[in-house]
């Protein structure tokens, strides 16, 4: 069972509509139980670094998550599921985030408008399967105002220009994160999805 | 590089989307599902649905609305008219919309723009001007363009964002259903002074006025309703028009 965990995050609809079209079986849960037990954790985004770090925390999920991460359980974070798993991030210094991957998560600095809201273009850095339908140079729809910044160069799979370049997507072994929504990028976006339920 | 976005707008009345100039002469123009369907197919980067329903128990049927579009059409989706409390954007919001759009009840009560931000984040709460030239500044007005308010449209957006709004919607009331193009000045004006995105509404029905909006008026979306509804031209007429322009827009 996929299980889509619920930490209050704003986006939860439109995650679970997209999953819905694409016909699998999965749960929306809170539970240490649930995380346990499932074949595969989805991390949707949009909110706050500190306060999802907090929700998490107070439900007990930050082990469970960390553990089915390191037991090569397939994991698909998306914007705020992204920036989870860095160090820490200039949204609320002196929280922890989960760690799990090194680095931080900054803000974006310039001239540009913020929140960067949008469809902008991804550049692949290397192949995914999860990314065989899209493109070089696809638009994929972008909502937030932090990026990441790993310390590991090589888990960098895609790259989008807004100000600078900035890294739009991960991938390490069960690991994909990206920072843009593949459930609000329409059905190149869908598809993403589809191959993370169906591998 | 960020795509310049064109957001197709439906305004809704009891469910279907109808079309109309300045609330007069409304005519049924179809299903809201269908519609967004074939926005979405023409390559239209957003939907906006405003919710003209006059009666207060018809509104719910928006929610239903909001529903149906959001679990079969996968890009963001606005929905305004009507929201007054915390309670209905929650309720806009669980239904599958992505933002949703005020415009009177943020005049009335600003404290609801930051409660929003802070509760569902900044880029959920998109603001709605209505804006009417007067001598050389331009005044806000509510109620459907019906209310005269003494706030000055500068000052009011830039308070806006102070308060945690994500997104400005700039309607010139005096060039709405002209299609002679966007009221560039004050696109201009509000696009400068604030550091979040300005879409540009009012007055755009031909090819070049989207692109003036984008280039002298330095929007960061164009709105448009009728231009799509009469078929004048599609989105993707649109943005290869754009392109060709030089306009970053995705294809």
């Amino acid at each position: 069972m996929i299980v889509v965990v619920d930490y209050g995050s704003g986006n939860m609809k439109s995650v679970m509509n997209a999953l819905d079209a694409l016909l699998v079986d999965y749960m929306i849960s809170d539970n240490v139980e649930d995380i346990k037990q499932a074949d595969k954790i989805i991390l949707p985004g949009v909110g706050h670094f500190g306060h999802a770090m907090n929700t998490l925390k107070e439900k007990n999920l930050i082990v469970p998550i960390k553990e089915a991460i390191k037991e090569g359980k397939p994991y698909l974070g998306i914007c705020l599921g992204l920036q989870l798993l860095f160090e820490s991030s200039e949204e609320a210094p002196g929280v922890n985030g989960l760690g799990i991957l090194k680095g931080s998560v900054i803000r974006f600095k310039g001239k540009m408008k913020i929140p960067h809201m949008g469809w902008n273009s991804i550049e692949k850095k290397k192949e995914h399967s999860f990314l065989k339908d899209i493109s070089n140079g696809t638009y994929l729809y972008f909502v937030h105002s932090y990026f990441v910044v790993p310390q590991e160069k090589e888990i960098t799979l895609t790259t989008t220009d807004y100000g600078k370049s900035f890294v739009s997507a991960i991938a390490t072994e069960n690991i994909f994160a990206c920072q843009f929504h593949p459930e609000k990028s329409g059905q190149l976006g869908i598809s993403l999805l589809r191959r993370f339920c169906e591998e | 590089m960020l795509a310049k976005r064109i957001i197709s707008c439906m305004d809704v009345d009891a469910g279907r989307v109808v079309k109309g100039v300045k609330f007069v002469n409304i005519q049924d123009v179809g299903d809201p599902v269908v519609l967004a369907k074939e926005y979405n197919n023409q390559g239209a980067d957003e939907l906006v649905f405003l919710d003209i329903t006059a009666s207060h128990e018809k509104r719910k049927i928006m929610i239903d609305v909001v529903q149906n579009v959001a679990s079969q059409v996968f890009i963001p989706l606005t929905v305004g008219g009507g929201i007054r409390t915390i309670e209905d954007m929650k309720r806009l919001l669980n239904a599958g919309a992505d933002k949703v759009s005020l415009n009177t009840a943020a005049v009335e009560n600003p404290d609801l723009i930051s409660q929003g931000a802070s509760q569902f984040g900044s880029q959920c709460i998109v603001i709605a001007i209505d804006a009417q030239k007067k001598g050389k500044s331009w005044t806000v007005y509510t109620h459907g363009g019906r209310t005269e308010t003494k706030k000055d449209v500068i000052a009011w957006a830039k308070e806006v964002e102070k308060l945690g709004a994500g997104e400005i919607l700039l309607t010139s009331m005096d060039k709405d259903g002209t299609k002679d193009g966007c009221d560039i000045e004050l696109t201009k004006k509000v696009s400068e002074h604030v550091s979040i995105p300005v879409i540009a509404s009012g007055g755009i029905g031909e090819l070049d006025n989207f692109v003036d909006a984008f280039t002298k008026g330095k929007a960061d979306a164009a709105l448009a309703a009728s231009i799509f509804h009469y078929k004048n031209y599609t989105v993707s007429e649109i943005k290869h028009y754009l392109h060709k322009k030089g306009i970053c827009v995705r294809q």
